[in-house]
């Protein structure tokens, strides 16, 4: 068939209806495409997660699994809290200005209270969980300058004792502070912020 | 007999088919060893499906902990190793056959790169070669999370977060992706899917359109010329065999070396000392804590270091986003290859010092990546020098072999290339 005996009305109806067919097919795929999004059952599960911390020593660390990531809760002491200033100049982000964490942790110490950290314990990076490394000195492995911290085993990037990333490493902002209070003296209640204490519990 | 072939000639091109594709498809007669490869792919890609079946009525997809406090999963894969009849052969046969599909490919891809088979008329067949691979990492990368270890869980959180890095959109897609806010029994079920019907349905059409973009240009040789140039009286390319009987007997002794030492392998040292099982996949996947030396499987690792190679900021972008942005533009290059080699020849044989030099560095530089990939960030460095960026300096070579390739193919002295293929 040559272009001269082409039926144009029957041509544009072709092309209309082809089209038609195109927008139908990208609408059913809608419904395949949302049934991999998480599911309401896994949005339901992001429960808050209450850490009992009376028996946690100074200098220790306790991991507990928030949302299914690891919650670290490290209680530190007066030498831990001086190695901040000490590592200052290297992070890449000493004031966390561009990381994540809620305002009453956007402090020097990133906590509520100075002496217990509360951080998530996934690598900013690409999500592996890094290495407590909180001994200072040789012992780390990380050589003789080291503060204390930690260090992520996939790629090499490091954090200090307040989860603050070090500078020239791949993670690119400070690890997460996720929202949390303090219930009592010793309990911590992991995912409800202090603002909303009353309204949630 | 006679009567029932032509019965089904009459209702299908058996005969035609047969003819035009085996018995009087006409090969180079000067293929040489590294033509064994993409015959032997196929058998593995056979191999995998087969075995895979046979897997698919033993394991169990879920993440879910049973009475013993075990994921189901990773508990299913341990009662196919100890109670199910020859479950544990099928699974070495599986796994041992997940790293001999990267062998093989990786052999039948350097093939190209010799003999400059993907050069013109071949730019088609070597670009559903690509995707072919593009297709078969991501085959393996999904079976890999299916055993549930720690490793496993590992690889695929690390892996899922390199879209978190893309502007705008990274984190949902990273959602949509695991169906879930982390790796979790929503992720192991649609790895699940794609790895035993999406994936494979895809990789046997790309294979099928390998073949038939093959034998619409005819195979390259070692010689890189063109067989069909130079055709006899009867019509047959002078310096071209049959297929069958030449090649298929010959690719049968390919079949046989090779399953010689892929039977090695899986009855002697199915794990390969850590290279084709992970000992830290042995441990049940805890979202808690991730194993001290997180590292893929030995394919991955070339990218992989390539991915972590970058610790700089620069242009106003994050070094994670220039990562990942890296580990995908090293795998992309390879599609361009056609268009970046400018050589007047295609074979290695007759191309000049700058060619050779720029492809031994290459691979040398590959291999290292590869290595520093399987190695600790912190050891990298202390390898040979001390305070040496290895992994930067190999990356950088990687991306120059190929971003220097326009200049210094054109600038080589290359040799006559003869009429006819060589005995070489």
């Amino acid at each position: 068939m040559t272009d001269e005996d082409m039926d144009i009305k029957r041509r544009t109806f072709l092309i209309g209806t082809t089209c038609l067919g195109l927008v139908g097919t990208g609408f059913v795929a809608v419904p395949f495409i949302k049934s991999m999004t998480p599911s309401e059952r896994a949005k339901a599960a992001g429960a808050p997660v209450e850490v009992d911390i009376s028996q946690l020593r100074p200098g220790d660390i306790l991991v507990e699994e928030w949302r299914g990531k690891p919650v670290w809760v490290v209680r530190r002491t007066p030498s831990m809290l001086a190695s901040l200033k000490q590592v200052e100049a290297d992070m890449a982000d000493p004031g966390s200005r561009k990381s994540n964490q809620p305002a009453y942790a956007a402090n020097a110490h990133r906590s509520i209270k100075e002496e217990y950290l509360v951080v998530v314990g996934i690598c900013t990076h690409l999500g592996c969980s890094p290495d407590k490394r909180l001994a200072s000195g040789a012992v780390s492995g990380l050589g003789d300058n080291w503060q204390g911290g930690f260090f992520c085993p996939c790629h090499g990037s490091k954090f200090d004792l307040a989860g603050r990333v070090y500078k020239n490493v791949p993670a690119p902002t400070n690890l997460e502070v996720p929202p949390y209070h303090f219930k009592d003296g010793t309990t911590i209640v992991v995912g409800i912020d202090p603002s909303d204490k009353k309204g949630a519990a | 007999m006679n009567k029932l072939l032509t019965w089904i000639d009459d209702r299908f091109p058996l005969t035609k088919v047969w003819r035009e594709h085996l018995s009087e498809y006409y090969a180079p007669k000067n293929f040489n060893f590294w033509y064994f490869f993409g015959s032997l792919a196929l058998l593995v890609l056979v191999i995998q499906i087969v075995s895979g079946i046979f897997l698919t009525m033993h394991y169990k997809p879920d993440a879910s902990l049973n009475a013993a406090g075990v994921p189901v999963a990773f508990a299913s894969v341990e009662y196919i190793m100890r109670d199910v009849p020859w479950g544990w052969l099928i699974r070495y046969i599986h796994s041992t056959g997940a790293s001999a599909f990267f062998i093989v490919v990786y052999l039948h891809m350097y093939r190209g790169l010799l003999y400059g088979s993907y050069r013109g008329p071949r730019e088609l067949l070597w670009l559903i070669g690509v995707a072919i691979f593009v297709a078969l990492m991501a085959e393996a990368f999904m079976g890999y999370l299916l055993p549930w270890g720690n490793m496993s869980y590992w690889g695929a959180q690390v892996i899922i977060s390199l879209f978190d890095a893309i502007p705008w959109i990274g984190p949902t897609l990273s959602e949509w992706i695991r169906g879930d806010f982390v790796v979790a029994d929503a992720t192991l079920n649609r790895f699940f899917a794609f790895h035993v019907i999406a994936v494979p349905l895809i990789l046997v059409i790309l294979v099928f359109l390998h073949i038939v973009a093959l034998h619409k240009v005819g195979s390259n040789n070692p010689d890189g010329i063109e067989i069909k140039k130079k055709k006899g009286a009867d019509g047959k390319p002078l310096d071209g065999i049959p297929f069958h009987p030449y090649y298929t007997v010959k690719d049968i002794v390919g079949t046989v070396v090779f399953l010689i030492l892929f039977a090695a392998v899986i009855f002697f040292s199915p794990e390969l000392g850590g290279w084709f099982l992970e000992h830290d996949n042995f441990v049940q996947a805890s979202a808690l804590n991730t194993p001290t030396e997180i590292v893929p499987l030995w394919y991955f690792t070339p990218f992989y270091s390539i991915l972590r190679a970058n610790i700089y900021n620069f242009l106003w972008v994050d070094a994670k986003i220039w990562g990942v942005f890296f580990m995908f533009l090293s795998i992309a290059l390879f599609a361009f290859l056609p268009w970046l080699d400018k050589s007047p020849v295609k074979s290695i044989r007759y191309r000049g010092w700058m060619y050779k030099t720029a492809l031994a560095i290459f691979v040398v530089s590959f291999i290292i990546l590869g290595y520093l990939g399987t190695k600790n960030p912190e050891q990298v460095d202390l390898i040979l020098l001390p305070n040496v960026h290895w992994a930067g300096i190999c990356t950088l070579i990687y991306f120059l072999f190929f971003f220097l390739m326009p200049i210094y193919t054109r600038l080589d002295k290359t040799k006559p290339v003869p009429e006819r293929v060589t005995d070489k």
